[in-house]
């Protein structure tokens, strides 16, 4: 089973954040069947590690694993530009196709 | 209280950058922030490194470094030829990078609402880190092409400059333009820094390169207008020249020093003003160097110190002609008494040469400065240009209480003036000419005092002899009118006697 690294960077608890998560809460049990590992982090609290990924705007979203990498910025309000952006939609028709 | 606030608003914090607190009347405002924008190569990255180098190095302010475009290392690398240890400050907790230059690796999909939360986190986290009093983000036209909405990143970028100005630290933000003289900058960022405006020009005007800075607006408070020449120098970064802004205040005293040439002396009433400019003008071959080789000797022979800029000949050459003239210039440098400096006009720009010879002048600290010749340094620049480089070395030169004698060639062998006379001699305070006089077939060689601020002086035209010792001045050419012009007459004697009667000569005038 593939495993997801997910990492949600935010700054601070606002509207926007609870959107990004909520969305971001629904596409992982979705499309991802549990098979993932997502981190929030508060980019107000760890500053640092916002410095060390060179994060720029929130929320971003950072796909580690699998590869290849990927970001996606926003409030994740669609679903399938979120797919897309994660490099998620073409590999889940891959899935099917060898299921069938 | 409220006049109280009004007064605090206006609190300007020195840059250190050379020439720029002049003209910004003290420096930056305190806390507030700037925009310096420029084409590409206008110097904007390092006007804003400079402002946090100086910052720790005169000031003990720490700085962040937020770069939207080159990564640190670049700029670690680029700005160390400029002397300013930036890895070192890292180390001793004085400086800070963010940075928020565009990774190639980091393919990224914008979906939906976003803002500059993690930006201003990472910004406040750096600020506080190393308790930062300057902060720079240079150049901000990169996040405007990561990101889709320009509207979206004005804002942002506006939130970001509202909380550096809570944070109290005062800050430079570049920005790029697309011509020198249009739009302040790209993308509309004047909108939300409109308070404090510079502008750095790279123009090209006849083909030479004019750097120059402009403060367009400084709100709430002063500063001088205009746009200023300034340069890039190794090891040093920018130079601003503040020249019209140079106050013409300069104490101007009665001791008199010798010219090296005992009959100028005297044609001048008694010698040269210490702190005053001396202009020699004259064709080629008319005995130019010749008395700045006297003006050197004369000086050496008074113990004073000399610094000699030659721009026509070598080293070599200047020392033979000298030697052929009877004064030793090897010598003489052995004894301290004098320094050559020589350089091909065409190896710097007349603002690298401004900056050259001031420092020549600091470490040798000289009585008397001779050029030969500024009009070389003519060809390499504007007219405007050369004015302001006059102007300020001029200036400069004065302010030291040091003579300053300047040569000029006459493009024409006889009578006429040159572009440069035209130019600088309402700054020189004594004009001496040298003028070659057709008489019977033959070339004779002509000096006068043309003018000599604050003292009388004979206003004959004599002649001039040159042999193995020097220069020495003869007779004042009687009978012939018509020299400066350039067509030399010859008066009748009768003619000569009736004019005598008619404007009785006064003496010594």
């Amino acid at each position: 089973m593939k495993q997801f690294v997910l990492k949600l960077y935010i700054a601070g608890r606002t509207p926007r954040t609870e959107q990004a998560i909520s969305s971001l809460k629904e596409i992982c049990e979705k499309d991802l069947a549990s098979a993932y590992d997502l981190a929030v982090i508060d980019v107000l609290e760890r500053p640092q590690l916002a410095e060390n990924e060179k994060i720029l705007a929130t929320p971003t979203l950072v796909k580690e694993l699998p590869p290849p990498l990927r970001r996606v910025v926003g409030d994740l309000s669609n679903r399938e530009r979120v797919l897309v952006g994660l490099d998620l939609a073409v590999r889940d028709e891959l899935e099917k196709g060898k299921d069938r | 209280m409220k006049n109280a606030d009004v007064v605090a608003s206006v609190v300007k914090v020195a840059t250190g950058i050379p020439g720029f607190d002049f003209i910004a009347d003290g420096g930056m405002p305190r806390g507030r922030t700037a925009l310096v924008a420029g084409t590409a190569g206008s110097g904007k990255t390092i006007f804003a490194t400079q402002f946090l180098a100086e910052g720790i190095r005169r000031h003990n302010e720490s700085g962040v470094f937020i770069t939207f475009e080159e990564q640190p290392g670049d700029i670690r690398r680029n700005m160390h030829s400029f002397g300013w240890g930036i890895s070192a400050w890292e180390d001793g907790g004085a400086w800070m990078f963010v940075d928020a230059s565009p990774e190639p690796s980091h393919e990224m999909t914008i979906v939906g609402d976003y803002d500059f939360g993690a930006l201003l986190a990472r910004i406040e986290h750096a600020v506080r880190s190393v308790d930062a009093r300057r902060v720079v983000l240079d150049s901000i036209g990169s996040v405007f092409s990561q990101f889709d909405s320009p509207s979206r990143v004005r804002h942002e970028l506006f939130r970001i400059a509202s909380a550096l100005r809570d944070m109290g630290v005062t800050t430079v933000l570049t920005a790029e333009r697309r011509e020198e003289y249009g739009a302040i900058a790209v993308n509309g960022v004047e909108e939300f820094v409109a308070d404090n405006v510079i502008i750095l020009r790279n123009s090209l005007e006849d083909e030479k390169r004019r750097r120059t800075i402009e403060i367009l607006k400084f709100r709430g408070t002063t500063h001088h207008k205009g746009e200023y020449p300034f340069t890039v120098i190794p090891a040093e970064g920018i130079i601003v020249i503040p020249l019209s802004a140079i106050e013409l205040k300069q104490r101007s005293g009665d001791i008199r020093v010798t010219s090296g040439n005992i009959d100028l002396d005297r044609m001048c009433g008694g010698g040269l003003f210490r702190d005053s400019i001396i202009l020699v003008s004259g064709a080629t071959g008319t005995g130019k160097t010749l008395l700045v080789t006297h003006f050197v000797d004369g000086g050496a022979a008074a113990g004073e110190r000399c610094l000699l800029f030659a721009y026509e000949e070598s080293r070599e050459q200047l020392g033979r002609n000298a030697i052929g003239w009877g004064t030793d210039f090897d010598a003489l440098e052995q004894e301290g008494k004098l320094k050559v400096v020589c350089e091909y006009p065409e190896s710097a720009g007349l603002e690298d040469h401004l900056v050259h010879i001031k420092s020549q002048i600091e470490d040798f600290k000289p009585n008397r400065i001779a050029v030969d010749s500024v009009s070389a340094l003519e060809r390499i620049s504007t007219p405007r240009g050369f004015r302001e480089f006059v102007l300020a070395l001029t200036s400069f030169i004065k302010h030291k209480e040091i003579t300053g004698l300047f040569t000029s060639t006459t493009p024409t062998l006889t009578g006429g003036a040159s572009v440069t006379e035209a130019h600088i001699s309402s700054i020189t305070d004594t004009i001496v000419l040298l003028r070659y006089v057709e008489l019977f077939g033959e070339m004779r060689r002509g000096l006068t005092v043309l003018k000599m601020r604050g003292s009388t002086h004979e206003k004959e035209i004599r002649e001039l002899v040159i042999d193995n010792r020097g220069m020495h001045i003869g007779a004042p050419f009687r009978n012939v009118a018509g020299i400066l012009a350039g067509n030399p007459v010859q008066i009748a004697a009768s003619e000569m006697e009736r004019l005598d009667k008619l404007f009785p000569v006064e003496n010594g005038l």
